[in-house]
This record gives structure tokens, C-alpha cells and sequence, in this order.
């Protein structure tokens, strides 16, 4: 478990903004680096905690928090006693080999599973202190808080303009559209490619640009946590950079949570990691979680060190 | 050991001379089916033109406009183009929202479960039934009803369309279904993971992108009620001449004809002169077919054209 300050209801969400006066600042404790510079079992010298992670922000409660979940399709377990927070703008990645249900376990942080027939959740996911599953919660809703990108960039056949404009008309947006368009597409990092042809189909990008604006649409409907399910294995090395540079800015403002199959994305990219792995009866289960950098050069269990050694996996 | 082998292939000359004869001889059969096909339409369209188009020569436009008659060189398809069209109005007015509705209930709304299969299997086994049965049911049920209800006799225009449109509404279901769940899953995904609801989605995502599918097999659908015969003679369309009433009620609730049904009668008549009438008819008839698929092409195109 990560450490963390008891949830104080009182918190709002001005009072979580990512600046704190001085005094929680001594509250040092999950900062490894100045500990661990040197350890032996540093294999891999991407490992590079994003440089504007602080302790200010770990010192914030999660905005989520998952507590003995299970999902079921049909009667199958896919995730089991799932138990692990993700703390506020910071980037958590999930990692694990394939099928232990990592993009399972990532869609039922904004209910995107409730769309598939028979499955069922059980135990937990609090956001903001609320439970995601309590009786009368909108799942419309709670997506328009915790947004999504996908493995698959999939622009709306749509223009550009439109594609970034489709959430908040959803909710009836009564601002200033181009405005609102223009802040998440520089958001994005991918205003200055398109801001000359915004009425061009979305689907005339180039692959990564087609994610930076899938992103982009994501963060217009504002939302407070974006899940990305493998935003970047469909792209080349140096749109993946540029997505994993963006995802360092973009946690000023939001918390990511991020499924990867690829370790140093997961070790470059991320500020905490969640490992899970697949038990005897194919259900994937939390192995260990804590700051990336602890778990990349000092896992505390011996299937987290052969998997991030690439032993297996 | 792995070096030798690889040597001993390297040494193997690449022109080996081997044809693909399976392939071949699968290409030449393949193109053989398709010749096969457009002789078959070529002979049928060919003779047709050839016995047809003196009509046209000789009468010109005024074929078109002139009403049934036992007179072979006074005979027109006035009345079963008016009928046609009416009858395709009438389809496309029931049909097309009828079965475009039910097929976005059933991929988007309807559980997966043992009813909905079951509900499914039974439109594919509809789409099977031979039409003459629907013929039956329009006499049965449309026929009846507007008798009732002092529409004429019942055998008008309005129960010849209703029963064209339910022998199509099958036809008009699956292929809107299958158009819906052409559309990719992940643009749904996405849709919802912005915090669409299902409404918002299905209108803003699904039916935009599956429009184009459902457009031309919703026109398709209406061709082939269009050339249907059998139905619409037991539902009561007129074989032989008669007089239009004036009145716009009279079109609705008067005796009428298609084109179909008089291409059926003339083709039955004694007198050599209606064989040259009948391939004119036929003509009209495709023609108008062609114009609807046109139609549809041209509709789907714009649609395409949005994005």
C-alpha cells in the first residue's frame, strides 16, 4: 500500500490544486531518489521519475482508490481482491504480462464495462470519495469526470474542429467552443500541427497525431482523471516520446492512470506502478505497487523482479 | 550443419518453372461465372430492348402517359407508373423507419439473450418466406381492414403498399442490423468514454457512420418490392383496363395498377401487338429500378462526402 494522509472529506477540489504551503513539504517519505541513486539492481537507466513529480502532490489523497475489487465476464474472475489507489496528478501505470486484465481492471475505473453483457463488479472503486458502483450513480457521469483514451487512436469521422468539440456538446457547452477547442488542443501538444486545418477529418492525421487529438477530446469535456489503455503501442518511437512528454505536462492539471505492455514506458513514463500478474485460476491479481523507481530497481517480490527483467512476461 | 543447409538452398535455382495450376484453373472458372452472369442479363435486357423500343420509336412519350387500354396501340403505363410510384412511397414511408428502428433497438438496446436470437433467426426465416404468402396476408388482414374501415372495396393502393412494405421489412431489418454492427466498436468506446450517453451515441456516432450501409440496402429493399407481382395481384391490383377516378382520394382508395402487375397482364393477352407493349413496360420498369438505385448511390455518396 502506498502511504497516504487519511482521506479528509473536507478536502475540495480547490484545496487538492498541485500547490501546498511549506510545512507538508518535510513529509518526504515516498521520494526515493535521494535513498536509492546507486542501487545495484538498477537495470534499466531509463528509469527517470518525470522531473515534476514532487512530494507536494503525494501528500494529496488519491483521487481514486480500489478496495477488493473483482470483475466477472460471465462467470469468469477476470480481476481478483484488486486493492490499490491512484494517487492525484500523478501518472500510475499498470503493468503485467498479457491477459492478467489490466485494460479490464482500467475500464472499470470510468464503468466502460458496464457496456458488455454479464459481467459483474464486486467491492469497491471510490473517486473523490464516492463509490463509483453506489446505487444511484450515473455511469454517464462518472465518465465525463474519468475520461479514456484507447489503444486504437479512433477519431471521429468527423473534422478535427468537431472531434474536440464532440464532449461538450454532449453537455451543452454554452462557452466559447473555439476557445475551449484551441486551450485542449495546445493541451495536447497538437495545436500547432492542426490549428490551419481544423475543418479536415480527424482521420487525415498521422497516427500519433490521431491519439494527441483523441487526448485532446479527451481533456475538453474536463475531466479530473484520464485512463490511457495502451495510447501508444500502435505508434512509433518518437510519437510515443511525444505522448509521454505530453503526459508529463498533463498531470499538473489531471491524474493519468496508464496500462502498458512496455516496461520502460512504464519506468520512463510513470510516477507510480501497479504490477499484477495472473493467478492458477487465470484471475489477475495485484502483485505489489508502489513508486515506480522502487519497483523497477527494488521489488520486494521475486515475480515483480523477473518480470520487470524481462524474465517473463 | 544449419550453414550447409542453407547452401544447399542457396544453390537451388529460383526460376523452378512451377505453375499455380489449381489457381489457375480457379481464376478461369471464376471468370467464367461472372461472364456467365452478364451474358445471362445481356441476352434478357438485349431481347427486350429489341422488341421494346419500337413501342418508343413509334409512340413515343406518349406510352408513358396514356392509360390501360384493350387497345394494344392505345394501351400506356400511365396508371402503373402513378401506381408504382404510390405503392414506393407508401413502402419507403412504413418500411424504412419500421425496420431502421427495429434494427437499431435490436443491436443496441435488446439484451443478447435466447429471445433476442430467437427474434433474429425468425426476421432471417421471414426474409425466406416466398412472397405470394405475403400476398395472402395483405388480403387476409389489408385488404380486409380498409374494407371495413369503407376504403372502396379494399383493394387500393394503400393495401398493395402495406403489404409490399412488410415483405420487405425482413429484408430491410438485416441489412440495417448488419450495417449497425458494421460500425466499429471503438468508435462506440470512445463515444461513451466521453460521457455519451446511449441516445447520444447511437444518434450522433453510429447511425451517421452506418448510414451509407443502411441507405443502400433500405433502396435495394424497395427495389425489389418494386418488381414484385404476385403480392400485389392478390392484394387486389386491377388486371386489365380500367378509368381513374379524378379525386386524390380516388388514388388512394380507387382501383389501381403497377407496373409489374401490367406487364404480367399483357404478357397473357391474345393479341400479338401487347408482346411489343409488354418489353416496353418492362423497360419503364427498369428504368425506374435504375433510377432508384441511382438515387440511393448518389444518397449515400453525400453521406460520405460529410465526414
Amino acid at each position: 500500500m502506498v502511504t497516504e494522509e487519511p482521506t479528509d472529506p473536507m478536502v475540495t477540489e480547490q484545496d487538492q490544486a498541485p500547490s501546498r504551503d511549506g510545512d507538508q513539504m518535510t513529509t518526504l517519505s515516498l521520494d526515493p531518489r535521494p535513498t536509492q541513486p546507486d542501487h545495484p539492481a538498477v537495470r534499466h537507466p531509463d528509469v527517470r521519475p518525470s522531473d515534476t513529480f514532487s512530494s507536494e502532490t503525494a501528500a494529496l489523497p488519491p483521487v481514486l482508490r480500489v478496495e477488493d475489487l473483482s470483475f466477472y465476464y460471465g462467470t469468469f474472475r477476470a480481476v481478483k481482491d484488486i486493492t490499490f489507489d491512484i494517487p492525484t496528478n500523478r501518472i500510475t501505470a499498470l503493468i503485467g504480462p498479457s491477459g492478467c486484465g489490466k485494460s479490464t481492471l482500467l475500464r472499470t475505473l470510468n464503468r466502460m464495462n458496464d457496456l458488455i453483457p454479464g459481467t459483474k463488479v464486486t467491492g469497491r472503486v471510490e473517486y473523490q470519495g464516492q463509490n463509483l458502483y453506489g446505487p444511484s450513480v450515473d455511469p454517464v457521469e462518472v465518465r465525463r469526470r474519468i475520461g479514456m483514451v484507447f489503444q486504437k487512436a479512433n477519431p471521429f469521422p468527423k473534422s478535427i474542429f468537431d472531434n474536440v468539440a464532440f464532449g461538450p456538446r454532449l453537455t451543452g457547452y454554452k462557452g466559447d467552443m473555439g476557445e475551449l477547442v484551441e486551450r485542449s488542443l495546445r493541451r495536447a501538444a497538437i495545436w500547432d500541427e492542426v490549428k490551419d486545418k481544423l475543418k479536415q477529418s480527424g482521420l487525415s492525421l498521422s497516427g500519433g497525431q490521431q491519439q494527441r487529438l483523441c487526448i485532446a477530446r479527451a481533456i475538453a469535456t474536463e475531466p479530473d482523471v484520464i485512463l490511457m489503455d495502451e495510447p501508444c503501442s500502435a505508434l512509433d518511437p518518437r510519437s510515443t516520446l511525444q505522448i509521454e512528454e505530453l503526459m508529463a505536462e498533463l498531470k499538473r492539471n489531471y491524474t493519468i492512470a496508464i496500462v502498458t505492455h512496455n516496461m520502460q514506458q512504464a519506468a520512463r513514463a510513470s510516477d507510480t506502478t501497479v504490477f499484477l500478474n495472473m493467478a492458477e485460476d487465470r484471475a489477475g491479481y495485484v502483485v505489489e505497487q508502489g513508486e515506480t523507481l522502487e519497483i523497477f530497481t527494488n521489488p520486494k517480490n521475486p515475480l515483480t523482479e523477473d518480470y520487470v527483467s524481462g524474465r517473463f512476461g | 550443419m544449419t550453414m550447409t543447409v542453407t547452401a544447399d538452398r542457396a544453390a537451388r535455382p529460383l526460376a523452378t518453372g512451377h505453375r499455380d495450376v489449381a489457381g489457375t484453373v480457379f481464376a478461369i472458372l471464376m471468370l467464367l461465372a461472372l461472364l456467365f452472369s452478364l451474358a445471362i442479363l445481356g441476352i434478357l435486357v438485349g431481347s427486350q430492348l429489341a422488341k421494346g423500343l419500337p413501342v418508343f420509336a413509334e409512340r413515343g412519350t406518349e406510352f408513358l402517359t396514356s392509360p390501360l387500354s384493350s387497345n394494344p396501340d392505345k394501351a400506356g403505363v400511365a396508371q402503373g407508373l402513378i401506381g408504382t410510384a404510390l405503392l414506393a412511397s407508401i413502402v419507403a414511408l412504413v418500411a424504412f423507419p419500421i425496420g431502421i428502428l427495429t434494427a437499431v433497438y435490436l443491436e443496441e438496446y435488446a439484451p443478447t439473450n435466447v429471445i433476442s436470437r430467437f427474434i433474429d433467426i425468425n426476421i432471417r426465416n421471414l426474409a425466406g418466406v416466398p412472397s405470394v404468402v405475403y400476398g395472402l396476408l395483405g388480403l387476409a388482414v389489408f385488404v380486409t381492414f380498409f374494407a371495413a374501415v369503407g376504403a372502396g372495396d379494399g383493394k387500393n393502393v394503400l393495401s398493395g403498399g402495406l403489404t409490399l412494405a412488410v415483405l420487405i421489412l425482413p429484408l430491410v431489418i438485416i441489412t440495417a442490423a448488419e450495417a449497425i454492427r458494421a460500425v466499429p466498436r471503438g468508435l462506440r468506446d470512445s463515444g461513451y468514454g466521453l460521457g455519451a450517453s446511449r441516445w447520444q451515441v447511437v444518434r450522433q456516432l453510429v447511425l451517421p457512420a452506418a448510414s451509407p450501409g443502411i441507405l443502400t440496402g433500405t433502396v435495394l429493399a424497395l427495389s425489389r418490392a418494386l418488381g414484385e407481382t404476385a403480392p400485389l395481384i392478390l392484394a387486389g391490383a386491377i388486371l386489365g383496363s380500367y378509368s381513374s377516378g379524378g379525386s386524390i382520394a380516388d388514388l388512394f382508395t380507387g382501383p389501381y395498377a403497377a407496373l409489374p402487375t401490367i406487364v404480367f397482364d399483357w404478357a397473357r393477352k391474345p393479341q400479338e401487338a401487347f408482346r411489343a407493349n409488354t418489353s416496353a413496360a418492362i423497360l419503364v420498369l427498369l428504368a425506374v429500378t435504375i433510377m432508384a438505385n441511382t438515387f440511393a448511390i448518389i444518397l449515400r455518396n453525400r453521406y460520405d462526402r460529410r465526414w
